[in-house]
């Protein structure tokens, strides 16, 4: 049997969001308690979360998540990360000891700035050197895998069920404003660590049930732009899709699913105002290679926000909930009642219609 | 009796018990192969006239006629065969290149027969078409690199011009001259009903088709036929025709025999006269020289027409297209060899060029690996013959297709293989007025309508059984493909697993 | 009413609608059969020659002048079909004689015949707009009938 990477893999999933508009910071054990009603859309070979505003003692700084098979590999990156970052710091990432979760690799972080000197010879920014750093070190250092690169903000995943996976990476330890969670129902893997989601590349973090019909239209297209898609995974490519349009091309959430998820020809000629109709028009014409097709309904999260989205078509359920300055998004209704028992407002977001969420103060810096 | 006299390639089989002879057959048969035989009253045959074209068996109202290959052949040889020594006496005779028509009819392979494609089951659901909306509409031409936004901060929408198709075929250049006028009609109609376009070919462009210059792709070949300022901007965009994939490396020559009237006159040549396209263009010997027409015919359009360069497909295709996608152009059409012809040497026609199936997938695979797939458009032609070829190819990376053969055979073409001789008994490419009239643009028109519509109806039954509800998810999604029968270096040049990967 | 119209530009000269007619009007099942080795007495002609050709047939006038000059009373209207009685029909050929479009011919036996839109014979429709390979006879309702 193929290993993950070597071969696409489709899942179907569960998934689950929570976040304050406001920017107050929520313990993690609420996201992991969410996942528990929703046990059976996982079975047991991947889950994960992602918390935004979780290191504020270091939230100027690239905080790097990897996994590595030994001691030698991990020596091996971290030299070749100091060629081009200062590592202000490097640590084992704090876990407890489960039966539920075996066979954990060694696994590390480290807040990283990159070295003026390397951007002014390079001529990159700081996130294109992160980008390329990271590309480099999953496809070309066997044994090292980074998982999280953003800053402020970490993701936690690992082979098991999610509510195990929470318990085990300390999650009620952590304090964020955004969080993201998924259960993983792989159809073509033993499982992988790296293989779980959420999948993220600088600050960005994508947690998606589904299984996109235009993986491969997708994949050629965005590999045209230095992205490598390793693991073959719908999540990777829609988060280097969602990377690609909205920190290279600078386009909002909005604009981005006006491409990943556009509105029928049908419907974008029905719409009145011709500034907005010329709008679609063009994005789905220009990004035309970007359409994702087939079910899916994914959660952005992103530094200063989330976006949930379904496929033009819902294909996959999922359901947004409101109480106060908090939006909750799940799979199940059942999900968000777990966060919060007595939401003002539950509602399912139409195909394609975007959900999205902007914090406007504490830890967040704002997209 | 000269060596070269031999027996019939056809029989003409009547059942004389079913014959009525109506005659229809003598008055339908422009090689004059059925006659009456007044003294009898039956209908005899001179077989050695026939090109078995089926114009008399289609028409006869008796069933009573059908056109056979003849047995008579010469001792069987693996290597000799018959139609090898039959070429040899002919060119014995006659000193003279050898002509043939429409596409190669060698058992070479045809690739889009060892593809299959992919459909949804459990993990994903296939969709219905019949129930949900399923989307066909291409565009055609440059995308930019970036977006731009105005001091608002607003989105600048404006894109270079885009050819707009309601589904992703195109009907591929076939000039008037070599086709009627009344299948060049039939084909502009159809164009435009079907939301689609068909290309004028190197023939110019006939004043009665203006009106459909919406639908309509000008071309400029070699020989600059009909092409003036007025041809340029009448169309929606310009083709420059470098190759074709029936006859790469070679340019055109239609006889001055059908050069009368108003195909003179549209080509803007006298009548008479040899109409003879140079093989290359005189003013392109590289590929600057193409940029420069490029843009000399964007000015002359002021920049409001895609220009569409069309090149067959050859050995180092790749590095062509790549070129040609820096030249300015907004979409490369690609010919492959199998592609078809009004008249081309034989030699050529069976040995030049490459498949279209590996064309496109090198082509497509070179542009993604410079960054620059999104800066022109792919069109693919050379014997597109049904929808899931256009599917696999779709698959594969192109934007769309070009078909011509199968638009002929729509028509009525029963691919005999003998338009060069003029006489073409289905009123397709001929000039002869007796024989154009065969061919009624309302009929003609209605069966390339029909056949467009059943080949949109399946491709979008194919794609909804992937879970693809938008043709622009299946361009380039070689994970729908598998190969079967290939070798690894064949499945490496198409990009696709083999089968039960 | 519709009527069976021609058009002149797509007619090839074939005369297939008139072996259709005659076979339609043989009241036979197999084309051979029925015209093999017979002289076909069609009603639809097809005239011209190579360049310019076109089919024949009755025009089904609303005042019918061949109704009007027969002396038998055989020819009548029926639903703006204009139609014969074979049985009261005394073959003076006067209706031949006075049609302007040469639409009426007499039949084997010498009595008139003419087109009556195959709605009485087994094809149920006109056998010469079916038969037509290039649509050059039609059967519609148009607005200029005669």
């Amino acid at each position: 049997m193929r290993k993950e990477g070597e071969i696409r893999i489709p899942s179907g999933c569960a998934i689950a969001a929570m976040i304050s508009k406001s920017g107050d910071r929520m313990c993690g054990e609420r996201i992991v308690a969410s996942m528990r009603p929703m046990h059976d859309r996982s079975n047991g070979l991947g889950g994960g979360f992602a918390g935004y505003g979780i290191y504020p003692e270091y939230r100027d700084f690239y905080a790097f998540h990897l996994f590595f098979d030994s001691r030698s590999t991990r020596k091996e990156c971290e030299a070749l990360l100091k060629e081009q970052f200062e590592v202000v710091k490097g640590e084992l990432i704090p876990i407890r000891k489960t039966a539920a979760i075996t066979d954990e690799p060694i696994i590390w972080r480290y807040f990283v700035a990159p070295l003026p000197s390397v951007l002014r010879d390079l001529q990159l920014d700081a996130d294109e050197l992160v980008v390329r750093t990271v590309m480099k070190i999953n496809t070309s250092l066997n044994g090292a895998y980074v998982f999280s690169s953003g800053k402020n903000m970490g993701t936690f995943k690992a082979v098991g069920y999610p509510e195990d996976v929470g318990a085990f990476y300390r999650l009620d330890e952590y304090e964020g404003y955004c969080w993201t969670a998924h259960g993983r129902y792989p159809t073509n893997t033993p499982g992988w660590w790296g293989g779980a989601h959420p999948f993220t590349l600088l600050d960005c973090s994508v947690v998606h049930n589904g299984e996109i019909s235009s993986y491969d239209a997708n994949r050629r297209f965005i590999e045209m732009f230095g992205y490598k898609c390793t693991l073959q995974t719908d999540t990777e490519v829609i988060t280097y899709i969602l990377d690609y349009l909205m920190r290279v091309q600078k386009l909002t959430a909005e604009e981005a699913a006006q491409i990943i998820a556009a509105p029928f020809w049908s419907t974008i000629a029905r719409v009145s105002d011709p500034a907005q109709k010329k709008q679609l028009q063009y994005l789905r014409t220009m990004f035309s290679s970007l359409l994702i097709t087939g079910p899916f309904s994914i959660v952005l999260g992103f530094n200063g926000g989330l976006m949930a989205l379904n496929d033009r078509l819902k294909l996959r359920s999922m359901v947004v909930g409101e109480k106060a300055d908090r939006v909750y998004i799940a799979s199940e209704e059942a999900a968000i009642r777990v966060m919060e028992p007595d939401v003002d407002t539950i509602w399912s977001p139409s195909g394609g219609e975007p959900v999205v969420v902007r914090v406007t103060g504490g830890q967040a810096d704002g997209r | 009796m000269g060596v070269e006299l031999f027996y019939p390639e056809f029989e003409v089989v009547r059942n004389y018990d079913r014959c009525i002879a109506c005659r229809v057959c003598e008055r339908q048969c422009a090689n004059e192969v059925h006659s009456l035989l007044e003294s009898k009253g039956i209908m005899i045959s001179d077989e050695s006239k026939c090109v078995n074209c089926q114009r008399c068996v289609a028409l006869c109202p008796t069933r009573a006629l059908k056109i056979v290959k003849s047995n008579c052949t010469l001792r069987e040889n693996a290597n000799w065969q018959n139609d090898t020594i039959r070429e040899i006496y002919k060119q014995a005779q006659s000193g003279g290149i050898l002509l043939s028509s429409m596409g190669n009819p060698k058992p070479l392979p045809v690739y889009w027969d060892k593809i299959l494609i992919n459909a949804s089951q459990v993990t994903n659901p296939p969709i219905d078409p019949l129930r949900e909306p399923m989307e066909t509409r291409v565009f055609l031409g440059k995308k930019p690199e970036r977006v731009q936004r105005d001091e608002t901060g607003a989105l600048k929408c404006e894109l270079p011009p885009q050819l707009e198709l309601t589904m992703p075929i195109m009907f591929s250049a076939m000039s008037y001259g070599s086709l009627s006028y009344n299948a060049h009609a039939s084909l502009a109609r159809a164009a435009e009903k079907l939301g689609i376009l068909y290309n004028t070919g190197e023939g110019g462009l006939h004043e009665d088709f203006l009106r459909y210059g919406k639908n309509t792709i000008v071309q400029v070949a070699s020989g600059r036929f009909g092409v003036h300022e007025g041809y340029l901007r009448s169309g929606a965009a310009i083709e420059i025709k470098m190759g074709q994939g029936a006859k790469p490396g070679i340019g055109g020559h239609l006889p001055g025999t059908k050069i009368v009237g108003d195909v003179s006159r549209t080509r803007m040549i006298p009548e008479g006269t040899d109409a003879i396209s140079p093989a290359p263009h005189h003013d392109i010997y590289s590929i600057e020289d193409l940029r420069q027409l490029v843009f000399s015919l964007k000015e002359a359009t002021e920049y409001q027409k895609p220009v569409i360069v069309k090149v067959a497909a050859v050995h180092n295709i790749a590095a062509i297209a790549s070129g040609i996608a820096r030249s300015g152009a907004d979409i490369i059409a690609i010919d492959g060899f199998r592609g078809g012809t009004g008249a081309a040497p034989t030699r050529i026609r069976d040995n030049v060029g490459i498949p279209i199936e590996l064309a496109l997938a090198a082509v497509d695979q070179r542009l993604r690996d410079e960054g620059i797939r999104n800066s022109i458009s792919l069109v693919v032609g050379g014997s597109i013959r049904n929808a899931s070829d256009v599917v696999k190819a779709i698959a594969l990376g192109a934007d769309a297709v070009y078909i011509a053969t199968a638009g002929l055979i729509a028509l009525g073409c029963h691919l005999c293989r003998t338009c060069q001789t003029g006489r073409c008994n289905w009123g397709i490419a001929t000039q002869r007025p007796d024989l154009v009239r065969r061919l009624n643009p309302d009929i003609g028109c209605e069966r390339l309508v029909n056949l467009l519509t059943a080949w949109q109806h399946e491709i979008m039954e194919m794609m909804g059984g992937m879970g693809i509800n938008s043709i622009e998810a299946l361009r380039g999604n070689r994970l729908m493909l598998r190969g079967i029968g290939l070798t690894g270096k064949e499945l490496e040049i198409l990009g696709i697993a083999h089968a039960g990967e | 009413m519709k009527r069976v119209y021609v058009n002149e530009q797509w007619c090839l000269g074939c005369h297939l609608c008139e072996y259709y007619c005659a076979f339609a009007n043989s009241g036979l099942s197999d084309m051979a059969t029925a015209l093999k080795g017979t002289r076909i007495v069609p009603r639809i002609h097809v005239e011209g020659d190579n360049s310019v050709s076109f089919a024949v047939s009755c025009r089904h006038c609303k005042d019918p002048i061949c109704m009007q000059s027969c002396i038998a009373g055989a020819i009548y209207r029926e639903d703006g079909v204009v139609r014969i009685r074979k049985e009261k029909c005394v073959g003076c050929l006067t209706c031949i004689l006075v049609c302007p479009y040469g639409s009426l011919t007499p039949d084997e036996t010498g009595i008139a015949q003419k087109c009556e839109l195959c709605l009485q014979n087994g094809s149920g429709a006109p056998a010469c707009v079916r038969g037509c390979p290039n649509r050059a006879i039609v059967y519609e309702e148009r607005e200029d009938a005669v």
